[in-house]
């Protein structure tokens, strides 16, 4: 059965569905069952499935993180959730010497099967602390698994794979997809480790993570019109990477942007482009490029914000320097504006 | 002997089969650690070893008490824990520390990271106090599922400056979980003493303000070690929510590695009268030649202990190292990671 529903709705019908199949699941973490409900995201958990299986904690985010791997260690399956993907940073420690450990150090003799949803902020005075996404610094680490859904589909398919899983997996959800609507087939899965081809193109391929991915598309969208046409791939699963069918896109366009929602220096982009070089050396027509964040921590104002920010536009006018191309006119475009569509404080 | 909050502990000394037997079990943790001493300068146990001679009567004390099934965590210094929990797996133990696939962890633990979750000791951490809100939230799931099993997480004296101790300790008693803290208190963080480190009067009365039942006392008696973790253990029964366990010891080694380290300068030799106070295995010894525990049983005991860690050592050393292919081997469950 096939529902429009928007990635936020998304999110609860998956945790709906594996609470009420799994009693081991359980979704906590600060103000996880308040009013406000994580965006909305929880909305109605506690009330179907009772403040033992959905509660709020203290402000405790390493030990919180802790208690969730011994849950996990014990059988349980926990989902700890995260209001802004900054605050795992206060549980590193555990994240990166425990969670992604315990498994090796013991010589396979326990497992993890530990979900952690952040949500990546932006926009509206989010600044420095409020808007990082992290997932760089996750895939980095042996022992994590770490996803990016970018669409409704993907947020309940990903989101119910990763509670599954018998591994930890970071679910990283940026703020702005939570009110887009998409078609979600309750059937489908979606394995860990699969990028999806969003848009069938020939001329350059654009690797998208996460918000990008939305950017990216509508650069396709413009870029056609003057008959470029970008194949959009949706990286969706960063560790593990599925990096064959990205690969075989390159392959085929000869070109790519590498369009990633975070700092480009030793980042995902980084990885991505160097994996694309050794494999599709002979392929290239250029040298892949990359998008990201300006290498400086993110401002509030959003003149400034405006200029940290990749976009549709950068994605354009990137494509244009691959292909040699004068700059396309934009002045009659419509671009996203969240101010259009979202007002703060959240 | 204090107890803060708990009820009082009933000392009792254990008749001559159930001393001889504590006597054993410390003294096959303290002859396998005299073994790595003698053994470590070939260099064949690469791995940082944090001895816990003088600790012994710690674990052994406190995991007699506890009801089967019950779940263990513990640092880096764990051996005394391991061989304790495990009891006496001497072959996994030297087979981890010389990096052996025979080893607790495959040889990819050594000696910071021994565990047998088999055993109920669930994971032990080179990184202080990281372990503390890992039991808690084991102990997160026996009051989940309402199955009543008890969780045991000994840490040392510096832990307690970590802010994820009050963290998991706030959380257990807010949930009012079934975990017993162990306090092992060295006196020491590393180097650095209590007096540099600590500023409030005392971890029981700082951990007193809490909803959790408090014991403190001499870590060095095995003895009493058992009679305050019985009373915690029974006042967390008849109230329930977490015990926190405070017991001294005396570190008779350096932090890390196989010396004795008096000469450094950050503190004194102890005198004889001193050394034999602080020192479990002889108290106990003691106390089983005052109870008529005739010296054939404890020579007999000796022997025991000692053929079995040369076999473990023999055996261990004969052992393989693991294959190249155990390099990629038990990060994810279900599969191996693509690289």
């Amino acid at each position: 059965m096939s529902r429009l529903v928007t990635y936020r709705r998304a999110l609860t019908w998956a945790m709906e569905e594996e609470m009420a199949a799994d009693p081991n699941v359980f979704v906590f973490g600060l103000d996880v069952p308040d009013h406000k409900r994580i965006f909305g995201s929880t909305q109605g958990l506690v009330e179907r499935f009772g403040a033992s299986r959905c509660f709020g904690t203290p402000l405790s985010e390493e030990a919180m993180t802790g208690v969730a791997l011994g849950a996990a260690l014990s059988g349980l399956r926990p989902i700890h959730v995260h209001i802004r993907a900054d605050f795992t940073l206060l549980a590193m420690n555990q994240i990166v010497n425990m969670v992604s450990n315990l498994r090796y150090m013991t010589g396979g003799r326990l497992q993890v099967p530990l979900v952690i949803r952040a949500i990546i902020g932006r926009g509206w005075g989010q600044s420095a602390q409020h808007s990082k996404s992290l997932h760089g610094v996750f895939g980095h680490i042996p022992g994590l698994k770490v996803v990016m859904p970018t669409t409704a589909q993907d947020a309940y398919s990903l989101l119910r794979t990763a509670i599954r899983e018998d591994n930890p997996v970071l679910v990283l959800e940026h703020r702005w997809l939570y009110d887009v609507p998409g078609e979600v087939d309750e059937r489908l899965q979606v394995p860990l480790g699969e990028p999806a081809v969003r848009r069938i193109g020939r001329d350059a391929t654009v690797v998208a993570t996460s918000w990008m991915t939305i950017e990216a598309l509508k650069a396709a969208e413009v870029l056609a019109k003057r008959g470029i046409e970008l194949e959009v791939v949706d990286a969706r699963s960063i560790a593990p990477l599925g990096i064959e069918p990205i690969a075989a896109s390159v392959a085929k366009t000869g070109r790519c942007v590498v369009a990633d929602y975070d700092w480009t220096f030793c980042g995902f982009s980084a990885e991505l482009a160097a994996q694309l070089h050794a494999r599709c050396f002979g392929a290239l027509k250029a040298p892949v490029e990359r998008l990201g964040f300006a290498h400086v921590p993110c401002p509030t104002t959003r003149p400034l914000e405006n200029l940290f920010y990749p976009s549709a536009v950068s994605i354009i006018r990137s494509v244009e320097r691959l292909l040699d191309l004068e700059p396309t006119d934009l002045s009659g475009e419509s671009f996203y504006s969240y101010e259009q569509r979202f007002k703060g404080p959240f | 002997m204090t107890l803060p909050s708990a009820v009082q502990p009933a000392r009792r000394t254990p008749d001559l089969t159930e001393a001889l037997e504590l006597y054993s079990r410390m003294l096959l943790i303290r002859r396998a650690e005299e073994a790595i001493c003698a053994e470590y300068h070939h260099d064949e146990m690469k791995t940082p070893v944090h001895l816990g001679i003088g600790e012994e009567a710690i674990p052994v004390g406190v995991c007699s008490c506890l009801p089967p099934g019950a779940k263990t965590f513990g640092t880096y210094r764990n051996h005394a824990l391991y061989l304790t929990v495990t009891g006496g797996d001497t072959d996994g133990f030297f087979g981890e520390l010389y990096g052996k696939i025979t080893g607790a962890g495959k040889g990819k633990a050594g000696s910071m990271h021994l565990a047998s979750p088999a055993h109920g000791l669930v994971a032990t951490s080179a990184v202080v106090a990281s372990t503390i809100p890992v039991a808690v939230g084991a102990a997160f799931a026996e009051s989940y599922r309402n199955t009543g099993g008890l969780t045991a997480v000994f840490f040392g004296d510096g832990a307690v400056e970590e802010g994820v101790f009050w963290e998991s300790l706030n959380f257990a008693c807010l949930h009012r979980l079934r975990v017993l803290f162990v306090c092992e208190d060295n006196g020491l963080a590393i180097h650095t003493a209590t007096a540099q480190r600590q500023g409030f009067r005392s971890i029981p009365e700082a951990v007193n303000g809490f909803t959790c039942h408090v014991a403190s006392g001499d870590g060095s008696d095995v003895t009493e070690v058992q009679a305050l973790t019985r009373s915690v253990l029974s006042a967390m029964a008849q109230d329930p929510g977490p015990g926190l366990l405070h017991l001294t010891y005396f570190r008779f080694l350096e932090h890390v590695g196989n010396r004795e380290d008096f000469d450094a300068g950050y503190r004194s030799a102890p005198d004889a009268d001193t050394r034999e106070r602080l020192d479990p295995l002889r108290r106990v010894e003691r106390a089983l030649r005052e109870q008529g525990c005739p010296p054939e049983a404890l020579k007999a005991a000796a022997e025991a202990v000692e053929a079995k860690i040369s076999r473990s050592i023999a055996a261990a050393q004969a052992a393989p190292f693991p294959p190249p292919e155990e390099l990629l081997r038990d990060v994810f469950a279900g599969g191996e990671p693509r690289a």
